[in-house]
Parts: structure tokens; sequence; C-alpha cells
């Protein structure tokens, strides 16, 4: 995916969401840590400047002590700082990540959401949907683009910031 | 630079702990710490994990720590303490614990007062250890959570100055604080009687003084110990009056330096023999940070050693 498409995508998904959550009064956008909080960020800022709301309640939530592969990994993952300053009770939650693939980290992300309250509901959109790799019944609302790759190719979603350009690439095996 | 994860199967002492060991479980604790500020402070990380919680000697802080910090990540715990168990019937320790890991217990966080336990049973048994304190000799989650204490209030390591003061021969806070913080950088000095401080000292890189106020003056952080009367076989000095009086920090003395110096002490604090009442609860004391980082401090390493394949 090139920048010039990167951009088009991030701005449909952005008046895909304003159809649904209009001034977003009652809407939190939460990013998860660590990758989805890049795209989460770039959404926010588009969104405010779309719409002219000068504050959309915005955090990061880190779900690396939710995860169910703890102790089956060879390493332990590093965990990520978790920015909520806010309670999602009765809230609209869209829950944003790159790449949607077997649904692990958004199951994840959804026992952790439970201790910042009850929400009314949880959106979830993802930039890239590896839509024939899920472990779990969940499906995103959202959608920046469907990719159909095998189990273990490798989808990688590159950023201006802070890693370097924006393109989405796709890899025949997972890099080490 | 931290590690991805801890060099060590076990936590037996910070003598066998890496600098990027110490750096990873301060990072990690960084993060269990914002966790036990949310309205909801548990986390599942530990759900398939059972802790045994051996105390071989007495304790309040360091097993209510372990325990909350055990049950804020969702393990099972059992808890064991030797007054009530069949310790008193003769039982080893390596039987004890071996009739206790045949019930399926993974990790085991145990006091003992006598010095290398923990290291004898790591040698014997597949489990994870903690060493919760052994003897004389290691304390290692106390200096941790002094450690990471110290990060909070000055940022790192490098070229800071701290004093332990009071009972160093008898104190496995004293050296597993030294250990912690040379490795971290810190230029260390302890402070006290003459007949309590270990002739050894200078080889760990460690300045010895006996007066309290010029270490006051040269220090910016002082970690106060407990003069521990139950290990004392012999009168190491002549009376606790005589020992508050040369020894003892009080608030005039605090008030007289021309700084600020930053006062810890491990607990249980004699109010009125190392530290006077007003010193204790004064804004230059962060002993009951110290607390609070505890359960952070030993939720990292509980979840840092667990993960460990």
């Amino acid at each position: 995916m090139k920048p010039a498409r990167f951009a088009l995508t991030i701005d449909r998904l952005c008046h895909q969401l304003i159809e649904n959550h209009d001034t977003f009064q009652d809407t939190c956008i939460i990013g998860i840590q660590p990758r989805g909080v890049a795209l989460a960020d770039r959404i926010h800022q588009r969104l405010m400047a779309i719409t002219g709301v000068p504050k959309i309640e915005y955090g990061k939530l880190d779900i690396t002590f939710y995860r169910d592969d703890f102790r089956q990994r060879e390493k332990p993952l590093r965990a990520s700082v978790t920015e909520m300053d806010f309670i999602v009770e009765d809230k609209h939650v869209i829950l944003v990540d790159d790449v949607l693939y077997t649904g692990r980290t958004v199951q994840a992300a959804m026992t952790s959401l439970q201790h910042y309250g009850r929400p009314q509901k949880v959106e979830l959109l993802a930039l890239i949907d590896r839509r024939f790799n899920r472990d779990l019944p969940i499906k995103a609302d959202y959608i920046g683009m469907q990719v159909d790759a095998l189990d273990e190719a490798y989808v990688k979603v590159e950023w201006l910031k802070p890693d370097g350009k924006d393109q989405v690439l796709l890899f025949p095996h997972k890099e080490n | 630079m931290s590690a991805q994860q801890l060099s060590t199967k076990h936590l037996l002492g910070i003598k066998y702990l890496t600098e990027a060991d110490l750096h990873l479980i301060f990072e990690t604790a960084d993060n269990f710490k914002e966790v036990i500020n949310r309205p909801i402070k548990k986390v599942p990380s530990l759900r398939d994990i059972t802790v045994a919680n051996m105390f071989f000697e007495n304790s309040t802080r360091t097993r209510i720590s372990f325990e909350l910090a055990e049950k804020r990540l969702s393990a099972d715990i059992v808890n064991f303490s030797a007054s009530a168990s069949s310790v008193k019937k003769g039982e080893t320790l390596l039987d004890t614990v071996n009739n206790v890991l045949s019930m399926k217990v993974d990790m085991v966080v145990m006091r003992h007062p006598a010095p290398g336990a923990p290291q004898f049973l790591s040698k014997h048994i597949d489990a994870n250890i903690i060493n919760a304190g052994d003897g004389t000799h290691e304390h290692p989650t106390q200096a941790l959570l002094d450690a990471f204490s110290i990060r909070e209030q000055l940022g790192d390591f490098q070229g800071k100055n701290i004093a332990i003061f009071g009972d160093i021969t008898h104190s496995r806070v004293a050296l597993s604080n030294i250990f912690c913080l040379k490795k971290l950088g810190a230029n260390v000095r302890v402070c006290g009687p003459p007949t309590l401080i270990p002739k050894y000292l200078p080889q760990l890189g460690v300045e010895v003084a006996y007066d309290v106020r010029k270490t006051l003056e040269w220090c910016d952080v002082a970690n106060v110990l407990r003069i521990q009367l139950e290990r004392q076989d012999i009168k190491y000095f002549p009376s606790l009056r005589e020992y508050s009086q040369y020894f003892g920090i009080d608030k005039e003395l605090l008030d007289s330096l021309n700084k600020k110096v930053i006062i810890m002490h491990p607990g249980p604090i004699n109010r009125g023999v190392e530290l006077t009442s007003d010193v204790a609860d004064s804004e230059h004391s962060i002993i009951l940070q110290q607390v609070e980082n505890g359960v952070a401090v030993r939720m990292a390493i509980l979840y840092l050693l667990a993960g460990r394949k």
C-alpha cells in the first residue's frame, strides 16, 4: 500500500466513524499498544481536523498482562505504557489496532477494558484485516484493507512516525 | 539498555543479577505501579500459576506485600509458616519443600533464618525460587524496591551518593542494597558503630564512615536500618540510648543540614532509636512510598520469572 492510498484509507475510515458517531460526545478512541497507537494517533488527529471537535477522548491501552500466550512464548513480552485517564462506563469505545490477525489481541483488549468500566458499545477498527487467519469469532467494524495471506506470512504496517515511511508490507515469513 | 528477559531462573540474591536485569525489573515495575493504582488492580497474567509462600521466619510487610503482588497477578497462593507446621516435628527443609511441590506448586517464595537456604534449595528443586530474606545474607526484593524508590526520586543512580546507616553486620537489607546500588553506578557509604560494620566492606567498593552528621552532609539518600537485637548474640554497643544519641537521626539534625536528604527505612522502625518519630513522619521520609513500591516490584519479579521458559 502506497503513501497516497494510505492517506485516502485513513480519511475513509475517519468519515465512516463520523457517520456513526457524529460529534463523538460519548465516544472514545482507544489504541492498542504498541502498534495500534500509531494508527489511533493518526485517526484521532484527522478526526479532530475534519470535524472541528476540540476534544475527542483518547486512550492508549497496553494488554501485555492480559495475553493468553504468556508462558508459551520464548521470552516474556515487554509491556508498554497504558494511558487511560477516563472511565469507559456507558461510552462508545472504538478499539484501534493496525493488523487484525488471530483476534487474540482484541480478546485481551476487551478483557482489559472491563477494568475501566462497562462500555455502552465496543467497536473495532483495523487498518489491515487478515480475514482467513482468525482463531476467535471476532470481526472488525471498520476495515482499511483486507489482506488474504497464508498463516505463516507476516503483515507489517510502517508509519511515517516513529519508524520509517507509511506503507503496508507483506512478507512470506515472519522475520526474526 | 535493559534485557528482554531475566538472566536467571531464581531470584536468590542481587549478587546473581546483571545490571540489565535490574533495569528490566524497574521498567516492568513501572507498568505494575500503574496497574495497582487503577480502580481495578488485578491482571490475569499468572492465572495458571501456584505460588507457595514459605516463611520460616516472622514477617509482616514482606509477606503481605508478596501475597498482594501474587493476588494482583491472579496467581493461586498457599501460605506456610514454620511455627504451625511439621518443621516443629523435625522435618528437613528439603522434605518440607518437596512435599509442597508435589502438590504442583510452580514458584516458592521463601524466607529462612539460615543464610544460603534458597541457594541450597535451588540446586535440588525445579520450581522458581524467590528469596524473601535468608538470615543475615540477602533480601533482594527489599533492595530492588529501595532502588526503585530511589530511581523515582532521583531519576538515575550514576554518581548519586547513598548512605546506609545502622547495623550493617546483621542486615541482609544492607548487603543486598550494596550489591544493587554498586551495580547501578551509585556511590555507597555505610555509617554505624565500628562493632556493627563488617571489615570486608571496602572490598565491595563501599566507603565506611562513623560520623552521622558528615555522612548526612555527603549523601542524597539516607537508608536507615533497624538495630537487629534478635540477631545480636553479644553486646555490640553499651545501650540503645547511647546508640540513638550517637547514631540516631532526629529532626534537629536534619534541619541543621543545608540540603534535603531523602530518608528511607525498610521497616519495622524502632521509633526513637534509629529515627525519631518526627523524622519518620516528615516530608523527608519516603518510607510509605517504599511499601507501595514493594508490591509493584514484587509483581514485576513474579511476572518476569514466571514468563521465563
